[in-house]
């Protein structure tokens, strides 16, 4: 039958051509895969805003021209990089990764956090990036609060790999269109976040529904990782949200 | 030249089409062979995603299916599970960065199903069975064969899940909103992964009351 030999010398050649093919792919494919990537995130902070009709081609246009400020943030609330003008993907803010300053932050030390401006036909919308963890993985989102740095305008979460039909269910705009209007402050202008409850806004005291969305059935794991991202990546946007707030008035 | 030439086969000859047809009824993966029940747990809460775990298995099982036809003579019979776990994790991946690069939303839409395709026992099982043995264009008939019997079952499976889980075909609502009104409520039980189980089992039901032939004998 078959050596010893040939099942190892088989074996090798198997793994070396696997290994190549793979190799090869992941090279090749990958100034397209970062670019589609680099226009997903665009897009999301576009759409978070409420701009419409974000195609993939228009994207980047789009993106450079609703964009007025691409804004990196210190965790004092000082804004350390403002990019104000030509390609904002080249700035600071767009290259910023947000897994290793939240990181930076759970250790306690200094991180930077991007915030985008965007000027939508006269209305000032602030965008703010969020980075989390659902049940099997990474969850992500743009929260847009408009001029008050209060009142939500819109949001977009994604996902790496929650469960279909369930967890996964964070990015349709069932769901996200739950929290246009809501609010992240109180009365007495103390944090409050966004909650995602069982049940949804309704089932809250009266005074609380204005912080309350409806979770989703059979993704409590995903629904209570959007919760708890909202609240920390919110916590962390705080000191530049009170900051602006006291220069406007 | 007296070569006499080898007659062939018609490409759709009845043994081949029974190779096609099989697995959707009498031979069906899920409800008869009872493989791949683990995929159809997990992603049939909704239609569109069942729909586009079918067309991924197909893809991928009669790409390994071929692949491993080809191979069949060479691979030693003593490592040849690894290299069918080599080839089908090889052709997933592979088909998952071309998605990515250039099907960006596709892509996005099978993200968690590359993951449950790799490990999907059906596939394994017909390069196991089948595609070890017979010669490629067979083979590939069985792969489409049963992929579509898988695919049939998970559709069915969400098409009810979804009408009476979220009370939406495809997204869409199809109760109508009046229902509500009156009291109707979305059942909450069939979005979780044990009516799922259960749904496969009435299928299995009443394919074996339909079919006497599925009966075991006692």
């Amino acid at each position: 039958m078959y050596s010893n030999g040939y099942i190892f010398r088989y074996a090798a050649i198997m793994v070396i051509v696997a290994a190549a093919l793979l190799s090869a792919a992941a090279m090749l494919l990958k100034p397209f895969q970062d670019r589609n990537m680099a226009i997903e995130k665009m897009g999301g902070i576009l759409t978070a805003a409420k701009i419409s009709g974000v195609e993939k081609e228009e994207t980047i246009a789009k993106f450079n021209k609703y964009v007025t400020d691409a804004i990196v943030v210190g965790q004092d609330g000082k804004i350390i990089e403002s990019l104000n003008e030509g390609e904002k993907e080249d700035g600071a803010a767009f290259k910023l990764n947000m897994k290793e300053e939240l990181y930076k932050k759970s250790k306690g030390e200094n991180f930077e956090l991007p915030v985008y401006k965007v000027d939508n036909n006269g209305e000032i919308i602030y965008i703010f990036p969020m980075l989390g963890t659902g049940l099997w993985g990474p969850i992500w989102g743009n929260i847009a609060l408009a001029d008050d740095l209060n009142t939500i305008v819109g949001v977009t979460f994604g996902h790496k790999g929650e469960t279909p039909g369930l967890g996964a269910e964070i990015t349709t705009p069932e769901f996200t269109e739950q929290f246009i209007g809501k609010q992240i402050f109180d009365a007495n202008n103390k944090f409050t976040s966004i909650m995602v409850v069982k049940g949804g806004a309704k089932i809250l005291p009266q005074k609380q529904q204005i912080h309350g969305v409806d979770a989703i059935s059979g993704g409590t794991i995903t629904s209570n990782g959007v919760n708890d991202m909202l609240n920390n990546v919110l916590e962390s946007y705080l000191p530049y949200i009170e900051k602006q707030k006291k220069d406007e008035r | 030249m007296n070569v006499k030439k080898k007659e062939h086969e018609p490409l759709f000859s009845a043994k081949n089409l029974k190779l096609l047809k099989d697995p959707l009824s009498i031979n069906n993966p899920i409800t008869v062979q009872v493989l791949g029940i683990c995929s159809a747990l997990a992603v049939t809460a909704k239609l569109k995603p069942a729909i586009v775990m079918s067309i991924s298995v197909m893809v991928v099982l009669a790409a390994s299916n071929v692949v491993i036809s080809l191979l069949r003579n060479g691979i030693p019979p003593r490592i040849r599970i690894i290299v069918q776990l080599v080839v089908i994790a090889t052709m997933v991946i592979l088909v998952d960065q071309v998605l990515k690069a250039f099907v960006y939303d596709i892509s996005k839409q099978l993200s968690v199903f590359v993951g449950l395709i790799i490990t999907n026992c059906i596939i394994m099982g017909r390069l196991e069975a089948f595609a070890m043995g017979n010669k490629p264009w067979p083979a590939f008939l069985d792969g489409i064969g049963n992929s579509l019997g898988y695919g049939i079952i998970l559709i069915i499976v969400a098409f009810f899940r979804e009408l009476f889980g979220s009370g939406t075909i495809l997204g869409l609502q199809i109760v109508p909103k009046g229902f509500y009104d009156f009291g109707y409520e979305n059942n909450g039980l069939m979005i979780l992964p044990p009516m799922a189980l259960i749904t496969v089992g009435v299928i299995i039901w009443v394919q074996r009351n339909r079919n006497k032939e599925l009966i075991e004998e006692r």
